[in-house]
C-alpha cells in the first residue's frame, strides 16, 4: 500500500494533542520538558478536565509552560508553586490543581513550601522534573547534582566535603503523612513515557478524589547543561542518574 | 497474524533534530536530513525508509516537540 493511501484521517493513530498550543517551545532539542508537557496535555484532554484545571508554573526552564499548554495557569514566585497551589486548591475545590517544577525550584529554594504543602496533605499534584542541574541559568550545580558531576559551578565535579551530598527529595516527601502517592519515573523510552503517563493520571485522579498530595518525580535530561547529545544524555541518565534516583513507586496508599 | 503498515508525517518546521525518534524507531524508518535544514536551522527528521513503518507510535511517544503524527492500516 502506498504511503499516501495510509496518510488519511481515518487511519490516524497518533495526533498532536489538542491542548498543546501552536507555539514552538523554547526548550533545547531533546529536552524532557517537551515530553512531559505533551503527556499533561494529552491527559487533561482525555480526562475532560480542560475547563477545570489550574496549572502553577515555576521559575526555571518551564517558566513559560503557560504558553504551551492551553489551560489556566498561575505563575508562581521562585519555589512557591506548592504554596500557590494550596491556595488555588482550597479556594477552588472542584478544580484540578497541579504544579510543574524543576529541581532548582522544588528542591532548592522551594524546599520549605514543598515539604509543608505535602505535610498538610493539600489536594494537589506536584510534577517534579529532576535533571540534576540548573538548566535555565547556564548549568550550575543544583542540590540534586550527583557526586563527581561536572557543572558550571563544580568544574572538577561535585565533592561531598565541599558541596554536600545530592538531595533525593522524593523519599523525604514519601515519609510525610500528607502524601498519598509518590513515584519516580522517566521519559527516555516509549515504555517509560507510557508509565509516566499512567503515573500522572493516577496522581490527577488522587487529587480529584481528595486523597492528599501526589508527587510525580520525572528523572530527566538536560543535554545542554550536561554537554551531551540528547541520545547520549538518555544513556548517561540510565547509567548514572538511576543509581541515585531509582525508578518506581515510593509510596502508594 | 494480520500485516500492519504504518506511515508518519513530520511537521518539519517544528522539528528540532534531537534524534530521539531515530533512536526510538524499532524498524529504522526515520533519519535526520544530512544536509537540508528547516527555517530554524535544524536537520529535521524524515522517513528515510517509509515502507518499514509499522505505525507503532514509538517515535511520536518520545518526540519532545509533538511534531510527529502516525497513521496505521491493517492489511487484509
Amino acid at each position: 500500500m502506498d504511503t499516501n493511501d495510509i496518510i488519511r484521517p481515518e487511519n490516524k493513530v497518533y495526533a498532536r494533542p489538542r491542548l498543546l498550543t501552536e507555539n514552538i517551545t523554547h526548550y533545547c532539542p531533546g529536552c524532557s520538558h517537551g515530553v512531559v508537557h505533551r503527556i499533561i496535555a494529552e491527559l487533561i484532554d482525555e480526562m475532560g478536565l480542560e475547563d477545570r484545571t489550574i496549572g502553577i508554573a515555576p521559575v526555571g526552564c518551564a517558566v513559560f509552560a503557560y504558553n504551551y499548554i492551553d489551560v489556566d495557569w498561575i505563575e508562581a514566585a521562585h519555589g512557591r508553586a506548592p504554596a500557590l497551589a494550596s491556595a488555588a486548591a482550597r479556594l477552588n475545590p472542584e478544580n484540578l490543581v497541579f504544579t510543574y517544577q524543576g529541581d532548582g525550584d522544588l528542591s532548592a529554594i522551594g524546599t520549605a513550601e514543598t515539604i509543608h504543602a505535602c505535610n498538610r496533605g493539600e489536594n494537589i499534584v506536584i510534577i517534579f522534573i529532576n535533571n540534576a542541574i540548573y538548566g535555565m541559568t547556564g548549568g550550575q550545580m543544583a542540590p540534586t547534582t550527583l557526586l563527581g558531576m561536572k557543572t558550571a559551578t563544580t568544574p572538577y565535579g561535585r565533592r561531598a566535603d565541599l558541596n554536600g551530598y545530592p538531595l533525593a527529595i522524593s523519599p523525604l516527601l514519601a515519609a510525610l503523612d500528607g502524601t498519598c502517592y509518590v513515584t519516580r519515573q522517566a521519559v527516555h523510552t516509549p515504555g517509560a513515557v507510557r508509565k509516566t503517563k499512567a503515573a500522572i493520571k493516577k496522581a490527577f485522579t488522587n487529587a480529584l478524589n481528595k486523597r492528599g498530595t501526589s508527587v510525580v518525580e520525572v528523572v530527566s535530561t538536560c543535554n545542554s547543561g550536561w554537554k551531551l547529545s540528547p541520545a547520549d544524555s538518555n544513556r548517561w541518565m540510565v547509567e548514572h542518574m538511576f543509581e541515585k534516583y531509582p525508578l518506581g513507586d515510593l509510596k502508594n496508599v | 497474524m494480520p500485516k500492519v503498515q504504518g506511515a508518519v508525517t513530520i511537521e518539519e518546521g517544528r522539528c528540532k533534530g534531537c534524534e530521539l525518534c531515530v533512536v526510538a524507531c524499532p524498524t529504522d524508518v526515520l533519519k535526520l536530513q544530512p544536509k537540508e535544514v528547516n527555517d530554524r536551522g535544524y536537520h529535521y527528521a524524515y522517513a528515510a525508509n517509509p515502507d518499514a513503518c509499522t505505525g507503532c507510535t514509538s517515535c511520536a511517544t518520545v518526540c519532545p516537540d509533538a511534531c510527529i503524527e502516525v497513521y496505521r492500516v491493517v492489511l487484509k
